[in-house]
């Protein structure tokens, strides 16, 4: 109890702090999710007919997820320097993968009935994703977006070795200082801010996923 | 262009020498295959699996590119065309029916006049008449959506989908196919009555022959290569088979399928020794003897067909004559075809059928004998040719 409340009293000494810290991690998360996404969605479009394409962007992806979170960091210091850039490049290749997974899963099982439908009724290739391919995939593509959104809130608190700010500066500045007063607490308030924005984040983006799915499909979403 | 019945007509749709090879394949999957369609009828592409009546469909539609050769549409060379504005003046019909799950019934009905861009308050309109002409009452299902519906009433909706924007040319592709027998019957009967009305050309791929006599007006029987057979009215096909191989694709049952084909209302009613309360039973026998039959018909005030009455429940009932012998259960109507007088004969011991007009009087009988001439006549037809 006496934990909780010297917590209470760490945190309420220093909301600017935790406020410009949580604001950071979370331009970390919006911004490096709709940039890979937005890569991953092109990617996994384009790929679609073409196996082979489509298997390497996926391996290509695969392996930046493969390197090691602290080496990722910090291999593009010397050509962007120190910061968000550096941060943000390393979480936005992690993303990759997620999303183009799932775009990739979600494009194959939409029923080839339906496109054999949708093309004898004269959609063009184009009408036949916008109208047809997308919004069924939609789903799986979305549960991408999820895993990915985690992901970077996670990652992000690596940021602050590359002095990218974020949530990670207070586990940074907890794990220097241990075991000196209030260091166990910075490094509370990193972990469970960290954790409490994944939750909200994957709450929004779920009840983003109601609204946004056809009732006709929806209750299939969980797959892939 | 004038249609006074197919024989006059130009055709609507005229395949010439269309031939598709695929690359890596060796004999081509259609080859060198002329064609017409006559405007209004049901032709039916039937063959054996893989002999290229799917293929010979989709080349219509230009779903397949065709190798060489030309298809006309209207009089059209349509081979140059814009598939996609090509494939909107056709309708389309598969097996696996192909709604989109995410949108409704009313919006996947709505789908073709929505691409031709269709003022709203007539895409809605049609898309409810629509949906009454394949039965599907339009306040039940237009907002749901296809995962609520069951086989058949999916397929209901994809015709409707098929005849949304109101095409001349309907292509189906084994529609029926995977559907329970009893359900796929009622949508078969249900087509037919809706084609008598629409008129529509409708090309109709099946590898069933006992649907493909049901449905075509006149049938293609394919072989290997998508190479025609045989392409004649469904009678004549069985009684007069070209050669072995549209015999054997026929089966041994294609005398009977004869039956399918022809209604009571084509043969001779048998008269019947008919009977009217109140029934006095030494005239009865007389009439019966005299006639040289074993049963009779009861018939009401209003001739209506009652009951069987025999000699032996004549001669040993305790019971009053008129509720002596078995009930009529089954009655068959002139629009019905033989084999539903023929089935109607085995449910009785007499092996006759009575047969009723629209309202349930009696109008004579059918027999056994009458059937059997028939067929006889049919499989000599057959033998002699």
């Amino acid at each position: 109890m006496e934990g909780i409340s010297s917590w209470f009293e760490y945190l309420s000494e220093r909301w600017d702090l935790v406020f410009t810290a949580l604001g950071e991690t979370l331009v970390y998360v919006v911004t490096v999710t709709l940039a890979a996404g937005l890569l991953a969605v092109i990617v996994g479009v384009a790929t679609r007919h073409h196996a082979f394409s489509k298997e390497l962007s996926l391996a290509i992806a695969s392996v930046f997820l493969t390197i090691p979170s602290l080496a990722l960091f910090t291999i593009f210091i010397p050509l962007v320097g120190l910061g968000f850039v550096p941060s943000f490049i390393a979480l936005f290749l992690y993303a990759i993968l997620p999303i183009l997974r799932n775009t990739t899963a979600g494009l194959e099982a939409v029923d080839p009935s339906v496109l054999e439908s949708a093309k004898g009724m004269g959609l063009t290739p184009g009408q036949t994703l916008m109208q047809v391919q997308l919004p069924l995939a939609w789903p799986v593509m979305l549960a991408g977006i999820r895993v990915s959104a985690l992901l970077t809130v996670g990652i992000s608190a690596i940021a602050t070795l590359v002095a990218g700010g974020g949530l990670g500066d207070f586990i940074k500045s907890g794990l220097a200082r241990l075991p000196l007063p209030n260091s166990l607490e910075a490094i509370w308030t990193g972990v469970l801010l960290s954790v409490l924005l994944a939750l909200a984040i994957d709450g929004a983006l779920l009840i983003l996923g109601r609204f946004t799915t056809p009732s006709g499909i929806r209750g299939k979403s969980k797959s892939a | 262009m004038t249609s006074k019945g197919p024989e006059v007509s130009e055709p609507l749709i005229r395949l010439e020498h269309v031939t598709k090879q695929y690359h890596g394949v060796k004999e081509p999957a259609v080859r060198d295959l002329s064609m017409d369609v006559q405007p209004g009828e049901i032709l039916v592409l039937v063959g054996p699996s893989g002999c290229g009546k799917s293929t010979t469909l989709r080349l219509i539609n230009r779903m397949i590119e065709p190798t060489s050769g030309h298809i006309y549409y209207e009089g059209e060379d349509v081979t140059k065309v814009d598939p996609n504005a090509l494939r909107r003046r056709i309708g389309y019909v598969i097996q696996q029916v192909g709604l989109f799950p995410h949108r409704t019934i009313a919006e996947n009905v709505a789908t073709v006049p929505k691409l031709l861009r269709w003022p709203k308050k007539r895409i809605k309109e049609r898309v409810d008449e629509l949906l009454e002409l394949v039965s599907m009452d339009p306040s039940i299902y237009r907002d749901r959506y296809p995962n609520e519906l069951s086989g058949g009433q999916a397929q209901r909706v994809g015709v409707a989908r098929a005849l949304g924007a109101d095409p001349d040319v309907l292509l189906m592709d084994e529609p029926f196919g995977a559907i329970d027998p009893i359900t796929r019957d009622r949508l078969q009967n249900e087509f037919l009555r809706l084609q008598s009305e629409l008129r529509k050309t409708i090309v109709f791929v099946t590898h069933d022959i006992d649907e493909a006599v049901k449905m075509g007006d006149r049938i293609a029987i394919l072989r290997e290569g998508s190479e025609i057979a045989q392409l004649e009215r469904p009678e004549v096909i069985l009684t007069e088979p070209a050669d072995e191989f549209v015999e054997n694709f026929l089966g041994s049952g294609a005398v009977l399928k004869t039956l399918t084909l022809r209604r009571v209302r084509d043969i001779e009613l048998a008269p019947m020794v008919t009977l009217r309360k109140p029934v006095h039973r030494g005239q009865a026998l007389q009439a019966m003897s005299d006639a040289g039959v074993g049963t009779a018909v009861l018939l009401d005030d209003q001739e209506h067909p009652l009951r069987w009455i025999d000699e032996r429940a004549l001669n040993s009932s305790e019971r009053a004559i008129e509720s002596a012998g078995r009930p009529i259960t089954v009655q068959v109507q002139p629009e019905d075809t033989l084999q539903d007088a023929l089935s109607a004969m085995l449910t009785t011991s007499s092996g006759m059928a009575v047969v009723v007009d629209a309202r349930g009087k009696y109008l004579g009988g059918c027999t056994i004998e009458s059937l059997a001439s028939l067929l006889l006549t049919a499989g000599n037809g057959s033998s002699s040719s």
